[in-house]
């Protein structure tokens, strides 16, 4: 190729590239004026980013977040948490614990209904208990109820349930189960009912309409809800598995609400052009990101080489660094949005001198070219994290820099999930890993703290055991008292933070983006979609008319 | 001829086999698994419900029984059903499968509508400035990342001029608009996948053309054809065009798989529901059924479009016989 065809193309390459990247947004559309309030009105319809397609709308059946994020608008359940946090009834109009805290009773609303008009009792959160415990049914949620040795219809408005012993995540348990509907379901195969699993019939605020594989999930407003009919008619989930193309259509009008990157939100996300659409949202998430030890190596067992080493992290740094400033430094095993954090514990201070000292007074020696020793040898180890997440992948890096400055040397391993699960994290051959928790609302955390559970595929990977907090997991999760289980969970908080099995890095924040016609989204605790019935147009703003 | 397809049919199905056993194997073998990818590290799952689900799943027994229930199953043309959805694995394929085939036969059509004049005029223009100009483009084509020219054009012709959509397949009012409204719907989702895969699939058809129309030109009864005084289109268009395709019969053989392959990255770019992206997925979540499923297809389809090619060329090149 000559020298002048190079130019020529290089040429046009450059010019496109200006060209698309200096572009204004054209559709700007008008809405509604936040100054003023508008009243609610039905109608116009929503259209919401996933990544993925949903797997299956039945809940009993799927484990991905895709398929949940559909069947929780179809689904209801007994409780629900409110914007508070608090566990407030859904179907279940009261529900009652006996004092020992091994009978739970849950009246239900009458009157409610299913999307075919049939009415929804008790026989059908028996059914779906009975499923549930079917060994032949394919669900993950089945030891979620294992506990139960009995359950009972006492009236087509009444259930019980009976527990061997108290259980405290068993109210939640019980209460977050989605119920299915008996009538269309009885004495069919659950795994099979392709009728149902395609085309879920539920009680929740939205209808099925239409599932187009890796497309869309259409939903329609349910008139007959009994929390009240939405006000949006329709929620469209579009399926968009690039995230840099789902901005694009967000950009672009083709979707009214996705979950931004930080990048997202700080870069073109604080454009005029963008601001002027949509709203943005920011709240703590219910999950943290850390670094955790093998603490069946011998480097980890020492509790000063591990505090040594978090004084040697600049926290606030890495929330700067990775996620734009838009989280906070996690502290300890629960997030700043649930009542167990305790806000008395502090982050674990930034402070290279006194991480030095105490790996002197752990018996470690600096050579002289500034490397870190322990018995002549220079102390090393590998940070293992999974393939895919680029915070994560930042975040090692960081790591990797700021433990060079304490004279230690870390390698960094990115492996794809499945295999960093199967061959390392549940072999247990790592040195440290970097990782994240995506917490449920109950603070039971006796499957990853408690020292029974180092088996192999259990949570507990880190080896972590401490006899104080294995005796308060079990206090917490046999005490239905809400009280005493704050007092217990602030000082699970408490002890693992000093025991320090994790490095506790960063809280992110969801940061949901919402186009400004839409009204009546308050965000709270929870975050904003717990009140999504409630979101609104107001007339003269619809964009989908029909 | 019918013995000659006969008897490659039976040589195609030892190696069908094989083809299973050893994806088969390669998919088992993997480190991780489907219970591993979607119920590790979920603390509400326990290692007794995965357990109880590998059981189910029937992944506890040794891998000869699971190969040997699979090939029988297969028999009886029963693909099994997804593991990650539970239906069946014929009908996730048949779900998929129009789109691809929308996107990559209008694509193909391109291709060769355009790449066909376009070597032919680099032959007839050999060495010239336009030749290295069609060069270049074409090139540039082939190496300029598709997903990055995807998202340029996204960029430009969708969120700056507004002209066409960005990604998926249709709208989301697509039932709401008239038979017209729908038919330009589907046409305006069709103009930048189509246009950009095109692009990239210029290059190696243009330069098939061009360098067998240059070794054709060459031949002696070209010479006869410019001697005898036939304008030069037409000795290019009919006499040399004819046999400097016979090359790209067996490129259409073996473009056969990818017609119904789909590509993953382009299909994720653009959010198309089709068959690439269904491929990777359930590779990533370790849905052996499908895996195997759309591997057993995509081996047919090989097989099946190398015999096409081979009686197709035999069929228009009477110095080959079968």
């Amino acid at each position: 190729m000559s020298n002048y065809m190079r130019v020529v193309a290089m040429l046009a390459l450059v010019g496109f590239v200006t060209l698309s990247g200096c572009g204004r947004m054209r559709s700007q559309t008008q809405v509604p004026d936040p100054s003023r309030t508008y009243p609610p009105a039905y109608g116009d319809m929503i259209v919401e980013g996933t990544i993925a397609d949903p797997a299956i709308l039945n809940p009993i059946l799927a484990s991905d977040s895709a398929s949940s994020d559909v069947t929780s608008q179809i689904f209801t359940s007994l409780l629900r948490y409110d914007k508070d946090l608090n566990l407030v009834g859904e179907l279940a109009e009261s529900w009652e614990i006996s004092p020992e805290g091994t009978v739970i009773t849950f009246k239900l609303k009458k009157g409610v209904k299913w999307h075919d008009g049939k009415p929804l009792t008790a026989h059908d959160v028996k059914f779906t208990l009975g499923r549930y415990l079917d060994p032949t049914v394919k669900t993950a949620y089945r030891s979620n109820f294992e506990k139960i040795s009995k359950s009972a219809v006492l009236d087509d408005h009444t259930f019980r349930v009976w527990y061997a012993e108290p259980f405290a995540p068993a109210l939640v348990n019980m209460g977050s189960m989605p119920i299915l509907p008996r009538h269309l379901l009885k004495g069919r195969d659950i795994n099979t009912t392709d009728d149902f699993n395609y085309r879920p019939v539920g009680s929740g605020p939205y209808k099925f309409i239409s599932w187009q594989r890796a497309e869309s999930v259409i939903l329609q407003a349910n008139p007959e809800y009994f929390e009240g009919r939405p006000y949006l008619n329709r929620v469209v989930f579009r399926v968009i598995p690039d995230m840099a193309v789902q901005f694009l259509e967000l950009q672009n009008h083709g979707l009214d609400m996705m979950g931004l990157t930080p990048n997202q939100y700080t870069g073109e996300g604080s454009e005029p052009e963008f601001t002027d659409q949509f709203n943005k949202y920011k709240y703590t998430s219910n999950q943290y990101t850390y670094m955790g030890f093998n603490l069946k190596k011998a480097i980890f067992r020492d509790k000063r080489f591990r505090q040594a080493i978090a004084l040697s992290l600049d926290k606030e740094a890495l929330v700067k660094g990775v996620l734009e400033g838009l989280g906070s430094v996690a502290t300890g095993p629960y997030t700043p949005s649930s009542w167990a954090y305790n806000e008395d514990v502090k982050p674990v201070a930034f402070d290279q001198l006194k991480a030095r000292e105490l790996f002197v007074a752990a018996g470690y020696r600096y050579a002289k070219d500034g490397r870190l020793t322990k018995n002549g040898k220079p102390v090393e180890f590998t940070l293992l994290t999974n393939q895919g997440n680029r915070n994560r992948e930042q975040t090692a890096t960081i790591i990797q820099a700021q433990l060079k400055e304490v004279g230690i040397k870390v390698k960094i391993r990115v492996i794809a999930w499945s295999t960093f699960l199967s061959e390392f994290v549940n072999k247990r051959k790592f040195d440290a890993l970097l990782l994240g928790w995506s917490l449920a609302r109950d603070p039971d955390l006796y499957s990853i703290w408690h020292s029974s559970r180092m088996g192999e595929h259990e949570f507990n990977f880190v080896s972590y055991k401490n006899a104080e907090v294995d005796r308060l997991l079990v206090r917490g999760r046999t005490t239905f008292n809400h009280e005493r289980r704050v007092r217990i969970y602030h000082r699970v908080h408490e002890l693992i933070a000093a025991d320090l099995p994790y490095v506790f890095l960063f809280v992110p924040d969801s940061l949901p983006a919402v186009h400004r016609r839409i009204l009546g989204i308050e965000p709270a605790p929870a975050g904003i979609g717990y009140n999504f019935i409630k979101w609104y147009v107001p007339e003269g703003f619809h964009k989908y008319t029909k | 001829m019918i013995r000659y397809i006969l008897r490659r049919l039976v040589i195609s199905l030892p190696i069908l086999f094989g083809i299973t056993i050893i994806t088969f194997g390669v998919i088992h073998l993997t480190p991780g698994g489907f219970t591993s990818v979607h119920m590790d590290m979920n603390p509400n799952v326990s290692p007794d419900s995965i357990a109880k689900l590998q059981e189910l799943y029937g992944l506890d027994q040794p891998l000869p029984v699971q190969y040997v229930k699979w090939v029988s199953r297969l028999i009886r043309l029963d693909f099994g059903r997804s593991f990650l959805d539970q239906s069946p694995v014929i009908h996730k394929i048949g779900q998929r499968l129009p789109a691809t085939l929308l996107l990559s036969g209008l694509s193909m059509l391109f291709i060769f509508m355009l790449a066909i004049p376009v070597g032919v005029y680099s032959a007839m223009h050999h060495n010239s400035r336009q030749d290295r100009v069609i060069t270049v483009l074409t090139f540039v084509g082939y190496s300029v990342p598709t997903f990055w020219l995807a998202l340029l054009c996204m960029l430009l012709f969708g969120v700056v001029l507004g002209w066409l959509p960005i990604s998926g397949i249709r709208s989301v009012n697509h039932d709401f608009l008239g038979p017209m409204g729908q038919f330009w719907d589907y046409v305006s989702h069709l103009i930048l996948p189509v246009f950009i895969s095109a692009f990239g699939g210029l290059a190696s058809i243009s330069r098939y053309t061009r360098s067998n129309m240059l070794e054709v030109v060459r031949q002696d009864y070209i010479r006869t054809a410019r001697a005898k005084g036939l304008p030069r289109s037409r000795v290019y268009y009919v006499h040399a065009l004819k046999n400097a395709l016979l090359p790209i019969i067996t490129i259409i053989g073996l473009a056969l798989p990818g017609l119904i392959g789909g590509s993953f990255i382009f299909e994720t770019i653009f959010s198309w529901p089709g068959m690439g992206r269904l491929a990777y997925e359930s590779a990533l979540s370790f849905d052996y059924p499908t895996i195997m499923g759309i591997a057993v297809i995509g081996a047919v389809l090989v097989l099946l479009g190398n015999i096409l090619a081979d009686v197709l060329y035999a069929s228009v090149d009477p110095r080959i016989r079968l």
